[in-house]
């Protein structure tokens, strides 16, 4: 079982062809959006529901069902909006990144559909401000729309009016948060808002917001030209659809793919990335998506689904679907502490635990790393990513404190060896 | 506090940047900017016009620009916002440069999954070529900074210098980069691995032949 | 009403309370540090965790949580203990625990809840932060490295405070607090960000190791800096005030305090009035308590005699003045020292009737004449509450000054009380409370106390259920004076012209004494400042924290201040100076003791015998109602030297220098 080419919805992923309005409409994006739209908000919305599309940006919310949760008659002086998540950061992710410099067209078409079956006034894009030049391309294909009529007034002659703006953020991994995003948006410091009100209820300026990923932004044309049933048709149930892997570190060859969701581990780095560097033997662990979820050891994962439920199972998570490989030549305390210190910076600071407990978890990791440190530490490290975790008013504390779990869990004699050796060297210096 | 920037002298700051006010070309675009706002929430410009405004300094000084503190006060009055809160923006996003840097500001990748792939012989040849992380080379040519995740993983490791990344990095092709910079030649963006177009695998995509030779329409298949 | 369950306990909680709330009507403690009754919600300590269900498996933060029926709220249980000991153990890994010298110590919230919620040691073995100290102005000093993030000071600053000055900059655990580049913050409040600060971060300035909050006396009073009656605490160690602290009344100052109200009392111990003084051959000279009142009697005034209030006389203190000088057979009584003389026939229409607690809930809001901030700081905060959180309209008359928040000014020209802007007499007629608020300026312009009092009519704003019209005094002597007939119809101007050939000065520094010049002029007051320079006989009274008293603030509420150290040196209580006066020069004032005195003022305005407001009811005097069309004066030149007390304080001086002046210097560099 395979998914064929003419399945992939993102058919200009690697930019070989142009990305710009002619060249998408030739592969069939912006193909009689009315008549999509024609078929009505609620109607819209069901399709998505019964597509089974979760949320493509980490947390797998089912996307149809986050839509309906906006108000069905927006109030004229408390209009609705659409905010699409680019704010892509998360280490090992960068698949939003190809969809906007290759495809944008695609999540502009996707973001008039969506806004319209939500009922919002307008979209925000928005984007990491280190992706320069990707927004460049992105200011320039939502000017194509609108010089098409494809936006604003009578958005493709929908009758609807539908505007879609881009913000650049400025670097600031928190902004990827969804709440944070609409402060940012707001001219403010990213730090998220505590919850409840959630966004459909009180979100940008107060207004009833929906906030979603680029990437279910840009399927959703696509998967209502296809209709449900055929996104269903791949995947575990649940686990519906086709899914943008991004496969970095220690593989042959690297890449981003589109694949069907559920594709086991092997299969797909075996089908395009050349294998693992050094052989299947040579596989130490995956974090099989992106930085914020727990490692898995090379036994579990090899054959493990790569969906949401396939990877909770292991007690991992399909995260944005960014596996960073390492084979055994990795020092495996010393990536896991990198990771530590990029939460360290990353911290907005507002909450307590978060502040205080990135940085002390990355000083501990740092010690763990040469073995500077007392067996009890592994302990009370752990305690401690415990004591972050849960307690936050965002899920970055959870982010920080989940990888170091991991580790601890599947490498702990590991982390022992290390602390040993220290004391033995010092032991001899003495 | 070790790596917090040194913010340079107010007093001398405000002799050379008091006077800070749009080019004609940026008031345009500025006007442009908090005009993507409803009426009344122009303060969702501040990041953009404190972009814009560290682009025009950069333009002034041959650099990559940075932001003194009465340039966000210009910023901040325009969109009628507290100073306060202006600078709160500018010092929390690390993109806001506070110091000067130098023409070229050089951003190491060094996340784990740069790291896996080499980052530190990236880092290793900036070094080679009298960087220090956090500071400007005295030629003025080059600032170095390691930076966080940059959204490239699949082709780490990665640099991105000023507008530009370069990415499937080793010693030699950063080596090449930084000399080509310091020789005022403009190096090729994207990938230096003579095998990739952009995110496919090395050697050509597993999928999605047909599109490398022509822009293929698949709807025909379905 | 939803029902939840706290601990096992079922309780009604209003609608909108939150959890926490529901906890504390359970009677449980719930540990915060970010969060503040009068402060929005901000949920970034994390201290207030608590375990509720139905909801997600791990602990919530109760502040911002709403209450919801049938919830199962549990603040005992060991996720509950294990959470705040994380909570408690992360505040504390970067604070350092320099507790011997903090100056928090003993009143700290992080060492209260520590010893309560903590696990009681550290396993925390790295280096901890450290944070370079930020300037924030004369009153506040900052030790940043015990700061704990909680941004209660940055929410002050914006929502009460009005003056987006301090902010949280840089972010993770670099996140600093800060006064925008380190200047000093520019308001007059910013002292209660000190009682605020759940840390040792934020500490008075003048008040820098003086003292250990158990070494403190505290004294329940009633500040005499203005007109606003804020209610205060009284901290003293033997003779010495070291600090007053706002105490909490909701109807008048919440729980603020101005940062005059907190830091005039360095003034206290210094250029004092401690002996007697007569003045020989044109010098003041010491004297004996028998020699000072022979040289009244001297004076052989007969009933030509005069007594005149100065801004802090209390009720009592006036009483016994207009005892003595009645017993002289005199009726010289007043208490605008400088010239004010608008009709007082009724006290309902020089009163600030709305109230200070309702003021946030007008509409529409008119100031003429009046820069609030500085006349009464915590009624502006009022009137800023009723911008910032209801969207209040605010337009004023009058010289234009910055008071937090925005106003349309319609121009300084006191005719325009009488022919307002179509604009904003349309706005006042069209709303449920519209709000008139005239300050001491604008009464000083004759007509205008007319045309206010038509004003008032036109637009509906007295009726049933709200009175909108407001004279905001800026003297805490002021009703109290009024009510006990401190007040002749043309003001002081009757007293000059009666020449009487003996006056008593109550305190009062601000009249001009040039036109007194054939009258033995006696100050009884507690300050070496103006009217002791123009003194012929000088008796050495008690300052307002020196004596128990009655004062009544501008919207007539009756209050009682307790006496908390004793008077310096040979210096008495008011009442027994008058008292021992009277027998000096052979009258009776009719009581020979404190309570006598204030039983016998009570006896005489029953209204100062209740605590509350006074019930003026409601008239209007008929007066001239066309205002002189001319600019209204600012009474006040300088927020900080407005009194006797704060002319002799060195932080008053400091802040004056700094924050009034210093700002004028650095504009003019510019």
């Amino acid at each position: 079982m395979s998914l064929a080419d003419k399945d992939r919805i993102f058919t200009n992923l690697y930019g070989f062809q142009p990305w710009n309005l002619k060249a998408a409409e030739k592969r069939g994006d912006w193909d009689d959006t009315r008549a999509l739209m024609a078929r009505g908000q609620d109607a819209i919305i069901e399709e998505i529901k019964a597509s089974g599309l979760r949320g493509r940006g980490g947390a797998g919310f089912p996307t149809g069902l986050k839509w309906s949760f906006m108000p069905k008659e927006p109030r004229e002086d408390r209009p609705s909006f659409l905010v699409i998540n680019a704010d892509e950061s998360e280490p090992g992710s960068c698949k939003d990144r190809e969809i906007i410099r290759h495809d944008p067209h695609k999540l502009i078409e996707g973001a008039l559909i969506a806004g319209y079956a939500m009922r919002a006034r307008a979209a925000y894009i928005y984007i990491r401000g280190e992706f320069i030049r990707e927004a460049e391309t992105l200011f320039a294909a939502v000017q194509e729309a609108y010089d098409a009529g494809l936006l604003g007034k009578n958005a493709a002659k929908s009758g609807y009016d539908f505007d879609v703006f881009v913000h650049r953020g400025a670097g600031a991994y928190i902004c990827g948060e969804e709440t944070a995003m609409i402060e940012s948006l707001e001219g403010k410091k990213g730090q998220p808002r505590l919850k409840p009100p959630f966004p459909a209820g009180a979100g940008l300026y107060g207004c009833p917001t929906t906030v979603n990923n680029v990437e279910s932004i840009a399927v959703v044309p696509t998967i209502l030209r296809r209709g449900a049933t055929w996104f269903s048709s791949f995947g575990r149930e649940n686990n519906k659809g086709t899914k943008l892997f991004q496969i970095s570190g220690h593989v042959e060859r690297p890449c981003v793919v589109e694949e069907e969701m559920s594709i086991p581990f092997r299969e797909l780095i075996e089908k395009h990335c050349g294998g693992i560097r050094g052989g299947w033997d040579n596989l130490l662990a995956v974090i099989p998506g992106g930085s914020s979820v727990p490692l898995v050891p090379a036994a579990q994962i090899m054959d493990a689904p790569m969906d949401f439920d396939g990877l909770k199972e292991l007690g991992s998570g399909l995260g944005t679907a960014a596996a960073i490989v390492m084979d055994k030549s990795t020092d495996v305390v010393q990536a896991i502490s990198r990771i530590s210190y990029f939460y360290k910076h990353e911290s907005c600071g507002q909450c307590t635990p978060c502040r205080e407990g990135t940085g002390w978890m990355w000083r501990v990791m740092e010690r763990l790393r040469t073995g500077d440190a007392d067996i009890s530490e592994i302990d009370t490290l752990f305690d401690v990513t415990k004591q972050v975790e849960g307690h936050t008013i965002c899920a970055l504390g959870d982010a920080a404190a989940w990888p170091i779990q991991g580790l601890i869990r599947h490498f702990r004699p590991e982390l022992e060896r290390r602390i040993r050796e220290n004391d033995g060297a010092l032991e001899a210096a003495e | 506090m070790a790596d917090a920037p040194q913010i340079p002298d107010e007093a001398e700051v405000r002799a050379r940047w008091g006077a800070f006010a749009w080019t004609p070309e940026n008031a345009e675009k500025a006007k442009t900017v908090i005009a993507r706002y409803p009426a009344g929430r122009q303060r969702s410009a501040v990041m953009p016009l404190l972009d814009l405004a560290q682009r025009q300094i950069g333009a002034e000084t041959n650099t990559q620009g940075w932001l003194p503190v009465p340039v966000i006060e210009f910023v901040a009055a325009q969109l009628d916002m507290p100073f306060i809160r202006a600078y709160e923006v500018a010092t929390f996003y690390t993109m806001y440069n506070l110091a000067p840097v130098g023409r070229y500001h050089v951003q190491v990748c060094g996340t784990t999954p740069c790291l896996l792939r080499g980052s530190d012989d990236v880092m290793a040849a900036c070094r080679n070529r009298g960087m220090v992380k956090g500071k400007t080379t005295p030629d003025g040519l080059f600032t170095l900074t390691e930076v966080e995740c940059m959204g490239t993983c699949t082709n780490a490791p990665m640099v991105q210098i000023n507008d530009d990344n370069y990415e499937d990095l080793d010693f030699d092709s950063m080596s090449r980069i930084l000399d080509d910079l310091a020789a005022g030649k403009q190096p090729k963006a994207g990938t230096q691995n003579a095998k990739r177009h952009t995110s496919e695998p090395e050697g050509g995509p597993t999928t999605l032949k047909e599109m490398v030779e022509a822009n293929h329409d698949y709807r025909s298949e379905w | 009403m939803p029902k939840v369950t706290v601990d096992g306990l079922e309780i009604d909680v209003p609608q909108g309370a939150t959890v926490l709330q529901a906890c504390e009507l359970a009677g449980k403690e719930i540990p915060r540090f970010c969060y503040h009754e009068r402060l929005s919600i901000a949920g970034n300590c994390r201290m207030c965790l608590v375990e509720v269900a139905p909801g997600p498996p791990k602990p919530q933060a109760s502040c911002a949580l709403p209450a919801a029926e049938g919830q199962v709220i549990k603040t005992d249980s060991p996720m509950v203990k294990k959470a705040r000991e994380g909570v408690m153990e992360f505040l504390l890994i970067n604070h350092p625990l320099d507790c011997p010298i903090c100056d928090q110590g003993g009143e700290c919230d992080l060492q209260d809840q520590s010893v309560a919620y903590g696990r009681g040691a550290t396993r925390y073995d790295e280096n901890k932060r450290a944070v370079t100290e930020k300037y924030m102005g004369p009153i506040v000093k900052t030790v940043m490295t015990r700061c704990i993030q909680c941004t209660r000071c940055v929410r002050f600053a914006e929502e009460v405070a009005g003056v987006e000055d301090i902010g949280a900059i840089y972010r993770g655990e670099n996140m600093q607090i800060t006064s925008y580049l380190e200047r000093a913050v520019a308001s007059e409040l910013s002292g209660n960000v000190v009682d605020l600060c759940p840390v040792g971060a934020l500490t008075s300035k003048p008040y820098a190791f003086e003292a250990r909050p158990w070494e403190l006396t505290k004294t329940l009073g009633i500040d005499m800096m203005d007109a606003v009656g804020t209610n205060v605490r009284i901290d003293s160690r033997g003779r010495q005030v070291l600090r007053v602290l706002p105490r909490v009344n909701d109807d008048v100052n919440e729980e603020w305090a101005s940062d005059k109200t907190r830091h005039h009392v360095d003034g206290l111990i210094r250029r004092r009035l401690d002996r007697p003084y007569v003045r020989k051959d044109g010098a003041l000279v010491e004297a004996s308590w028998a020699k000072a009142f022979e040289a009244i009697k001297a004076a052989n005034a007969g009933s030509s005699v005069a007594a005149i209030a100065g801004d802090m006389a209390d009720c009592e203190t006036m009483f016994a003045a207009k005892a003595l000088v009645n017993a002289l057979g005199g009726s010289l009584l007043e208490g605008r020292q400088t010239g004010l003389d608008y009709d007082v026939t009724s006290l309902s229409a020089v009163n600030f009737n709305t109230t200070i607690a309702e003021a946030e809930n007008a509409d529409v809001i008119l100031l003429v004449g009046t820069n609030l901030r500085w006349e009464a700081p915590l009624i502006n905060t009022r009137v800023r509450k009723a911008v910032w959180k209801k969207g209040a309209k605010v337009f004023g008359i009058g010289p234009e000054v910055d008071l937090t928040y925005k106003i349309e000014w319609l121009g300084n020209d006191a005719s325009l009380v009488a022919k307002l802007p179509k604009a904003a007499l349309d706005a006042l007629k069209g709303v449920a409370r519209p709000m008139l608020i005239f300050g001491g300026g604008a009464l000083s312009v004759p007509g205008v106390h007319g045309a206010a009092l038509a004003l008032a009519k036109s637009v509906n704003a007295v009726k049933d259920g709200w009175n909108g019209f407001n004279v905001v005094h800026f003297s805490a002597a002021r009703m109290g004076a009024l009510m006990l007939g401190y007040a002749q119809p043309g003001g002081i101007k009757d007293i000059i012209a009666a020449k009487p050939k003996l006056a008593f000065f109550l305190g009062a520094d601000e009249v001009d004494f040039s036109a007194f010049a054939d009258t033995v002029k006696v100050y009884v007051g507690h300050h070496g400042d103006k009217g002791a320079h123009a003194a012929d006989v000088i008796l050495p009274a008690a300052a307002w924290t020196e004596k128990d008293f009655t004062t009544v603030n501008t919207e007539g509420r009756v209050q009682r201040s307790e006496k908390a150290v004793f008077a310096p040196g040979d210096a008495r209580e008011d009442w027994s100076i008058f008292r021992a006066l009277a027998d000096a020069l052979g009258v009776s004032v009719g009581f020979d003791s404190f309570a006598e005195c204030r039983a016998a003022m009570i006896a005489a305005v029953p209204a100062l015998g209740v605590e509350g407001l006074a019930d003026y009811g409601w008239s209007e005097p008929k007066l001239p109602a066309k205002p002189e069309a001319r600019e209204i004066p600012s009474p006040i030149k300088d927020f900080y030297l407005t009194n006797a007390i704060c002319r002799a304080s060195p932080t008053m001086q400091r802040c004056s220098d700094e924050l009034i002046h210093g700002a004028e210097y650095a504009e003019a560099a510019e």
